[in-house]
């Protein structure tokens, strides 16, 4: 019996003593922890550094070997004919003026409807708008391509037909062009839009409403006068984040822009920087396919750009 | 009679004093810019319907239990996107096992663990630049860094790597959105009552924010039913189911087109009838997606109340 209560005080003795070797393994439990979840929020800049690595050192070799000059400011883009040509300028200028048709067309209406859903819509029409916003957004960009191809390019081909009639110059091109291609940009760069300008627009302060509107101004001045000025940065952002998309984008246009290089005009059949790489990375090899990562690094670096801006524009907000 | 005299009375009345202050001010610049926005909202709801009304009438005579079930084969004479629709699968668990556990930790420690200063802002601004790089770019990365130098080929772990990739800054927004909204009440009650940090985050934190966690994860699988650029170079556009038990094992490392990569190759190849057939699967699963985050932010909200 002695020796039992003995045993059981040694055993609470012991279960003490452990209370603190466990307060040890739970401390050590709460270091491992804290490194890995470190580690977890280490793996976006790892990305973005290898990313920004690999494109470099895959797109910059082809720069030297061609000529910086030859690819950037070259017209010809014929990379299987004997003597390969890589010029891109008409590709990057296709890229450039697509974007901000896009962008021309799809930020107004994009503007307006984020309007209509934070002020001027009641609550019953923006209980459909809205959602019906964020449907938009999640639609495969595929699907996009597929109707514009289905919707847009026999439309394009009969305006072509009517206009060049007769032309013996123009090339026709069934109705992939420029035109289709910015329309169904424009088309998907709307919800980025309106939902970034949506929050802009929920965040201006109700003071500045109605010191407006008892100053005698009518709901429209007091949005078009008051509203959207002070929401203006939000906007901005809303209209970077659009280019950044409509850049971006690849699936969508790739069969709906006729995909052969030629000068950006609206009835031309174009090539953006990314329906370059979509069309012939499949076959593409040694020095062509070089050039092809060469594309991919400009449009890496206009997106960086774009991305940099809209930081600048978040941190100024924060600031303020 | 005297009705008619009152009116007639106050029509008069207002004809005299027509700028009495209490008189509306129609400006015909505010009518037009009201147009204009009901008419930018209607485009926008017109645009919804006019695509999902398109496909669905296009698509859905396509759509029947061979087409879903079959692969596409010419001895057999069928065609259908089994073996589509299971390297969808395969991409959305193999992406979200890599993508999920790394984006929650990484939200946890930037919510919960570090103190504010430049590691922050450059974990934060290397997030939003990964949310903002094309998935094209992803798919030249993802098809030189995976495929290449890890020697992993075209395959679905390729594809899926690169998509982990992608959808990572997804799920840690989500998640750092939702753990801001559990309230420091509840960590400061942990934390007093003698639970480790660690204990606290797993037995308190993540559970009031996972309706919001599971928002994020499911935002992410619509990304991936959704993504085609990035796969295209990466997962490939094989379509075949596996023969053998062992080839399930296996697929892992072999070509797969999911049903986006095989909408565009049909669109391509000018088979149109496929390709809307693909169209509305896409269309349905991106609607249930959907719907899906709408219940759970409507659970998210109780949450907030309480």
């Amino acid at each position: 019996m002695d020796i039992r209560i003995e045993n059981e005080k040694e055993n609470k003795g012991n279960n003490t003593f452990s209370i603190i070797e466990n307060k040890r393994t739970k401390a050590l439990l709460e270091e491992v922890m804290e490194v890995i979840f470190l580690i977890c929020a280490f793996f976006a800049i790892l990305a973005v550094f290898s990313i920004t690595l690999y494109m470099i050192l895959n797109g910059t070799p082809s720069l030297f070997k061609v000529g910086l000059k030859e690819i950037l400011f070259g017209t010809e883009w014929a990379p299987t004919a004997a003597e390969p040509k890589y010029g891109i300028l008409y590709v990057i200028l296709t890229s450039i003026v697509g974007t901000a048709c896009a962008v021309i067309i799809g930020v107004p209406i994009g503007v307006l409807t984020a309007v209509f859903i934070a002020e001027v819509a009641p609550k019953k029409l923006a209980a459909i708008v809205k959602p019906a916003v964020e449907l938009l957004a999640g639609i495969p960009s595929v699907i996009y391509g597929l109707l514009g191809i289905m919707l847009l390019n026999p439309v394009m081909y009969k305006l072509e037909m009517i206009i060049f009639k007769g032309s013996k110059t123009h090339q026709f091109t069934g109705g992939s062009n420029l035109i289709s291609a910015i329309i169904v940009l424009a088309i998907m760069i709307l919800p980025t839009v309106i939902n970034i300008s949506e929050s802009a627009i929920r965040a201006v302060p109700k003071e500045m409403r109605s010191a407006s509107l008892a100053l005698g101004a009518s709901k429209i001045q007091t949005i078009f006068k008051v509203v959207l000025p002070v929401a203006k940065s939000g906007i901005i952002s809303a209209i970077v984040l659009g280019v950044g998309r409509a850049i971006g984008e690849a699936m969508a246009i790739t069969l709906v822009s006729g995909s052969s290089v030629n000068i950006p005009l609206p009835f031309n059949s174009v090539r953006f920087l990314t329906t370059a790489i979509v069309a012939e990375m499949g076959y593409a090899a040694d020095q062509h396919r070089e050039v092809l990562f060469t594309i991919g690094l400009i449009l890496f670096v206009f997106i960086m750009i774009v991305n940099t801006i809209f930081a600048k524009l978040l941190s100024g907000k924060e600031e303020s | 009679m005297e009705r008619v005299v009152v009116l007639q009375g106050m029509e008069k009345v207002e004809k005299s004093e027509n700028d009495n202050i209490c008189r509306k001010k129609t400006r015909i610049a505010d009518d037009i810019m009201y147009i204009l926005i009901y008419l930018s909202a209607g485009l926008a709801v017109a645009l919804l319907i006019g695509i999902l009304g398109y496909v669905f009438m296009r698509g859905i005579s396509q759509v029947n239990w061979s087409f879903l079930t079959s692969v596409t084969s010419v001895l057999q004479g069928t065609t259908g996107i089994a073996g589509n629709i299971l390297n969808t699968i395969y991409v959305i668990v193999l992406t979200l096992l890599v993508a999920a556990p790394v984006g929650i930790g990484s939200a946890i420690y930037l919510n919960e663990y570090a103190k504010p200063g430049k590691f922050i802002k450059i974990i934060q601004f290397t997030t939003e630049t990964l949310a903002g790089i094309p998935s094209i770019i992803f798919g030249l990365f993802g098809m030189v860094f995976f495929g290449n130098t890890l020697g992993f080929g075209y395959s679905l772990l390729t594809g899926s790597l690169t998509l982990a990739i992608m959808v990572l800054p997804l799920i840690t927004r989500n998640t750092q959105e939702a753990l801001k909204t559990v309230p420091d009440s509840y960590r400061s009650g942990a934390l007093g009552m003698g639970a480790t940090k660690w204990y606290m985050i797993r037995t308190i934190l993540l559970p009031s924010a996972l309706p919001g966690i599971v928002t994020g994860v499911i935002l992410a699988i619509g990304r991936i039913v959704g993504e085609s650029a990035a796969l295209l170079f990466t997962a490939g556009s094989g379509f075949l189911l596996p023969r053998t038990a062992q080839g399930y094992l296996t697929k892992v490392l072999e070509s797969g087109g999911t049903l986006t990569i095989q909408l565009y190759l049909s669109m391509s190849k000018g088979q149109y009838d496929i390709a809307f057939g693909i169209a509305v699967v896409l269309l349905v699963i991106v609607l249930a997606i959907n719907f899906l985050t709408k219940v759970l932010a409507g659970k998210l909200d109780v949450n907030k109340q309480k």
